[in-house]
């Protein structure tokens, strides 16, 4: 078990290690000259050589690596050469906003998923089962953002019951904080849950047909009560995994979220930075980005060794 | 791993037809295992798959459209009649205008364009790339190459989809082209991953061990046990990927990376419509209704394919 | 045994439209022992699942299912109210050792839990019982067993946690439902003499599902013959082994018995069973001499033993290195071949038997060069296999093909009959035309029409496949065949079918065979010779009747004891 752990926490390192490189080389080597992209083409050479010594981009490569790397493992993501400003902040500020969304909208979205998912499995040849499944197909096609403008025109614009968009803190009151918290996490949920309930359903389904549920039948469980005891933890592997990796996908669905309700989360950040080419800035939200969907796969991996003793043991 | 004897679902004790000679068929009465009681009460002869033929609807719909619309649509896309912004569905405009007064159903015929384009493009790359990665990756199992194949497809998919496209937006330059690029790089671990496990599973086949044995060389092996016996999970797979790449398109043109103007585009639409959406909600309704068309009958496809062509559900009949 | 516990009257099962049993109807009294036997697709575990309530949902039975001390149809009675019943007065062991255990639950809580679900035992006492039951059916450290989860034990040994379940609450009834088919022999032995003594002792009744002949004549007092959802014929196990009446019962036993030979020295089939049953019930029993005189009328192949051994293996050792942890030691590397020496002259007949893990499939792998050695060499033909450049090894297979065992998945699903048996053609550069002919021609000889090489694999029976597998083989004319257990995955009296074939081809062709297999019985009736492999050693080696009738090393004789023979149960009836 340990063994298993140390090997996964070093594969984590390893691949975040070669994530960063790539986010490096993708950021500032294909563009070929950064200062030159910060300032556009109608730049002189003058101004682009100005900038390049300010921010040291006339260093070689893999030093200006190894300074950005150094930088980032101790929370320093630089300078914008755009707005001149630390990006440290920005992403600090964003990514609480994030996550908050995420989190809340996966808690929703497995509330929902993991009853009709089994209810859907259960009486899969019922006209309930055909009805779930056949909503879940058609929810997953929904884009989370068209769920989202959806939302706000039935609830904020129709019936006006929230605000279809802005942001508070906690601290700062937290009835406003959950009012406006409503609409982005139930529009990222809603796709969310229909993509896990088919999950839930295709692993429970599966678990049905076990030999071991035939057993505990044998043993005098009636079928429901077999499912429950002995079906529904074998059926949480797979949906943990899948999970993890959906976590990611919402992670990812987010920054499209934030735009629609103009949420200050690492997406906006990160579309604003695009849009003023502002790749240092760019580079350093992607990075935290790709981290976390690592970390991600890294703590399913982990909860999977915990559900199943079979792999305990594998090394 | 589980071992199953009695595999035998033909029923024959007496040994009459192997003497004859005669071919049992599936689904002729008395082929009945009692260990596939499941495989038997299912009808054994395929029958009319729903998944499969309202996800071809579906897609066949959003393919009509794109043919059409290089022949004919009602209006030109660009001509914009600035007497009839945003009007309702009428007679002139089925789906009625945008704020230029350009005809949303020419809008959504163009944009069905793009939106094969993005999925015949994407998915050709990761296809392309994705499934020879996979299969030498199956055939080296545990060698160096496959250990280094599958570590950069670990690399890989710690760039989601619509993540990469950013990127690439950002580096050069919102576009489709690069968005094709991107999502065509980004669903290659999908290919490489289900193209391997295939590889595997064939490679462990004794029918592959008979080749080796008939002294079949490993490009031989590949070609003509290998790549037939996958084929069926690479052509679901290619469905699936084509759905998530049409929803990542359209959220990249949402947030205005992806296809730009002038070009017709179904996520754009969406955007330019979210500030009417008090006044004329059904601008962003229809280019929400192709998009969750496309999706679905794309993800529709894949199930129904999957029924039918997945090795392990056909059953061993 | 004048009361009877389970009553079955006109039980039918059907699928939709489909009847897959037809009405039938038994008894069984209380404490009594009773043998369902049927091959595949006979209905013999539908009916079971049917006594039980644990027909898959798709399927529907019909008629009246009785148990003594309850009121009331059991096929009309609720899930809730059959539950009650099953795992108390009705329990059941199935086929599947491996997959029938919940993988993530302890051993120990699955035995105690059959005693919580029925309270019969409050949970303390449930975990204590629990490792009694464990002991009671003879699994090593009984505590350290109840703390392993399953994947932790092997199959017999999951067997045995089944049959603690099963005997937990003392049932009335206990069905199991081909208990031992997934087992090796000296495993099954020891788990039918287990399922026997258990249900003895608690005076259980037993309803008994295989397809062995001699499996149920070792645990049963009557026996009931299912053929096509029927029962055609029931009695005691003397008087169906003895004096079988419908003609189903005597192609099975014919067919079963692999001592028994036609005058060509071929086995008998269900089509030629008419001939067996004379000479079955002519004494009872066969002689000794009998057995003895059939076999050497078929072993006695031309004598080439003076010739140069054709395969030659000196001092092979195969190692695996790979982490595998089970419950009862810890191995990183598995030594799956341990200096294995043995020579086949050409023309003989050679027989390897051994149970899984003996390592005979590695030996086998090794022989046609799809694996390296780790040490030691192989010589095939004069080829130096181990070191063997790739031109050599491709001439060396020409002279030697493999039959696979499993016939569903030694063809290519994809590929038409025809492409399947050409395939060892292609490498050698055989024209077109030529191979077709050479496809034609091989069809002929395994049995199978010339149509047949337009069809695709799933068109055929099990025994239809095995015999386009041999064709593969047989297409470039080899001088070695290697039989990887082609008959084991078999029906009964296809086996016999196959076996046959095999033997003709093998004279006909003059084949040197390699025959690998787990059954002592099947070896005997094909072989000239036999090598007995254990834990990757050859144990012995020699003659096939003398290593027979007079084992040298303990292992071999408890291999021969614990095969279950029609003779063994003739003399017991």
């Amino acid at each position: 078990m340990a063994r298993y752990v140390i090997g996964r926490v070093l594969q984590f390192v390893l691949t975040a290690a070669l994530a960063s490189v790539v986010v490096f080389v993708l950021m500032q080597v294909l563009p070929g000259n950064a200062a030159q992209v910060a300032l556009g083409t109608s730049a002189t050479p003058e101004a682009v050589a100005a900038l390049e010594a300010e921010y040291g981009l006339d260093r070689p490569r893999i030093v200006q690596y190894l300074s950005w790397i150094g930088g980032v493992l101790t929370g320093d993501f630089g300078t914008s050469y755009v707005t001149k400003a630390p990006i440290s902040p920005v992403i600090f500020n964003s990514i609480q906003v994030t996550l908050i969304v995420v989190l809340a909208s996966m808690a929703l979205a497995l509330a929902v998923a993991v009853p009709l998912g089994t209810a859907a499995a259960v009486l899969h040849n019922r006209p309930t089962g055909v009805i779930i499944s056949g909503a879940s197909q058609i929810g997953i096609a929904i884009p989370n953002f068209l769920a989202a403008i959806i939302l706000v025109m039935v609830f904020s614009l129709g019936l006006g019951w929230f605000p279809s968009s802005g942001w508070q803190a906690p601290i700062e009151g937290f009835g406003g904080f959950l009012e406006r918290l409503v609409l982005p996490v139930t529009a990222l949920a809603l796709v969310q849950a229909a993509i896990l309930t088919r999950y839930v359903r295709s692993a429970v389904l599966e678990v049905m047909r076990e030999d071991f549920l035939r057993t505990a039948r044998a043993k005098g469980l009636p079928a429901g009560r077999a499912l429950v005891r002995h079906g529904l933890r074998n059926a949480a592997i797979p949906v943990v995994t899948v999970a993890g990796v959906q976590l990611a996908t919402l992670l990812i669905g987010a920054v499209v979220i934030e735009q629609v309700f103009v949420l200050p989360g690492m997406g906006t950040e990160l579309v604003r930075a695009v849009s003023n080419r502002d790749l240092v800035t760019v580079q350093g939200i992607v990075m935290v980005l790709v981290v976390l969907v690592l970390l991600l796969n890294l703590i399913v991996d982990l909860l999977y060794s915990v559900l199943d003793p079979r792999v305990r043991r594998a090394a | 791993m589980t071992t199953r004897r009695s595999l035998d679902p033909t029923l024959d004790p007496t040994g009459s037809a192997e003497l004859a000679g005669e071919t049992v068929e599936p689904g002729a009465p008395g082929a009945i295992d009692p260990g596939a009681v499941d495989a038997a009460a299912k009808p054994r002869r395929r029958r009319l798959n729903a998944s499969l033929v309202i996800g071809l609807i579906l897609v066949g719909l959003v393919v009509v459209m794109a043919l059409v619309s290089y022949v004919w649509t009602p209006y030109n896309p660009t001509e914009a009649m600035p007497e009839d912004r945003l009007q309702g569905a009428s007679a002139a405009h089925w789906f009625g205008t945008d704020r230029y007064g350009r005809d949303t159903f020419t809008w959504i015929m163009f944009g069905s364009r793009i939106t094969l384009l993005v999925g015949i493009v994407s998915v050709a790359i990761a296809m392309l790339i994705g499934v020879p990665l996979g299969i030498i990756a199956g055939m080296t199992n545990s060698g160096l190459l496959s250990g280094t194949i599958m570590r950069g497809n670990d690399l890989l998919l710690a760039f989601p989809a619509l993540l990469l496209a950013i990127v690439f937006s950002a580096v050069y330059g919102p576009g489709t082209g690069p968005a094709m690029v991107a999502l065509g790089i980004a669903s290659i671990p999908g290919f490489a991953r289900v193209a391997r496990s295939g590889t595997l599973q064939v490679m462990s086949t004794e029918y592959v061990m008979a080749a080796r044995a008939a002294n079949r060389g490993t490009f031989a092996i590949a070609t003509t046990h290998v790549l037939p016996n996958i084929a069926g999970m690479v052509i679901v797979q290619a469905s699936v990927a084509f759905a998530l790449a049409v929803l990542a398109e359209a959220g990249l043109s949402f947030l205005g990376l992806g296809t730009q103007a002038p070009a017709p585009s179904w996520g754009r639409m969406l955007q330019e419509s979210q500030q009417f959406l008090g006044t004329r909600p059904e601008l962003a309704l229809w280019p929400g209704l192709f998009i969750a068309i496309a999706v679905l009958g794309f993800n529709l496809l894949g199930d129904g394919l999957r029924d039918r062509l997945d090795p392990k559900l056909r059953g061993r009949d | 045994m004048t009361e009877s516990l389970l009553t079955v009257q006109d039980l039918e099962i059907s699928a939709g439209q489909r009847h897959l049993v037809h009405p039938t109807s038994f008894t069984i009294a209380a404490g009594e022992r009773v043998g369902l036997i049927g091959e595949s697709g006979s209905g013999k575990s539908l009916t079971s699942a049917a006594v039980m309530g644990l027909l898959p949902g798709e399927l529907s039975a019909r008629g009246q299912v009785k148990l003594s001390g309850t009121e009331g149809n059991l096929l009309t009675w609720s899930e809730r109210r059959m539950a009650r019943l099953r795992g108390r007065d009705l329990s059941m062991v199935f086929q599947e050792p491996m997959s029938a255990l919940n993988p993530l639950m302890r051993v120990g809580e699955q035995v105690a839990e059959v005693m919580r679900i029925h309270r019969t035992a409050n949970p303390a006492q449930a975990k204590a019982r629990a490792v009694e039951l464990l002991e009671r059916v003879r699994l090593p450290d009984p505590r350290a067993a109840a703390r392993a989860y399953p994947h932790q034990l092997s199959g017999g040994q999951r067997q045995r946690v089944m049959l603690a379940i099963a005997m937990a609450n003392s049932p009335r009834l206990l069905i199991c439902d081909e208990p031992t088919t997934a087992l090796d022999v000296t495993v099954q032995a020891q788990v039918l003499d287990l399922i026997r003594e258990a249900v003895v002792a608690d005076g259980t009744g037993l309803l008994f599902i295989t397809h062995d002949l001699a499996v149920v004549a070792s645990v049963c007092e009557r026996v009931m013959v299912m053929y096509r959802g029927r029962i055609v014929e029931s009695g005691s196990c003397e008087q169906i082994f003895t004096d079988p009446q419908h003609e189903y019962t005597r192609g099975l036993l014919a067919a079963s018995d692999l001592t028994a030979t036609d005058d060509r020295g071929r086995l008998f089939t269900i089509a030629s069973a008419a001939r067996y049953r004379s000479h079955a019930s002519g004494d009872g029993a066969m002689t000794d001499a009998e057995a003895d005189a059939g076999s050497a009328s078929r072993a006695a192949p031309v004598d080439l033993a003076t010739g140069e051994p054709l395969i030659e293996v000196s001092e092979l050792v195969k190692t695996y290195s790979r982490t595998r942890t089970s419950l009862f030691g810890r191995a990183d590397r598995v030594e799956a071949l341990r200096g294995i020496s043995l020579s086949i002259p050409a023309g003989r007949r050679f027989g390897i038997v051994g149970e899984s893990g003996s390592g005979k499939s590695t030996l086998l792998k090794i022989l046609s060069g799809l694996e390296p050695p780790t040490t030691g060499s192989v010589q095939v033909g004069g080829v130096h296999v181990e070191s063997a450049t790739s031109a050599q090894l491709r001439s060396m297979r020409e002279d030697l093909q493999i039959v696979f065992q499993d016939p569903f998945a030694s063809l290519d699903p994809r590929m038409k009959v025809a492409d399947i048996i050409a395939e060892p053609l292609v490498p050698m550069r055989v024209p077109e035309r030529k191979r077709r002919e050479r496809v034609a021609e091989t069809l002929a000889a395994v049995g199978l029409e010339p149509e047949s090489a337009h069809r695709f694999p799933h068109q055929f029976s099990g025994g239809q496949r095995q015999r386009i597998s041999i064709a593969r083989a047989l297409v470039c004319r080899p001088r070695i065949l290697v039989a990887d257990e082609p008959v084991s995955a078999l029906d009964v009296s296809v086996r016999a079918q196959v076996l046959n074939l095999l033997t003709d081809l093998v004279d006909e062709y003059q084949l040197t065979l390699v025959f690998v297999s787990h059954d002592l019985g099947v070896v005997r009736h094909l072989c000239s010779d036999v090598a007995v492999m254990k834990s990757g050693e050859i144990v012995e080696t020699g003659d096939v009747e003398s290593i027979y009738t007079n084992p040298q090393h303990p292992y071999t004789a408890s291999l021969v004891a614990a095969t279950p023979s029609l003779e063994d149960a003739f003399a017991a009836s």
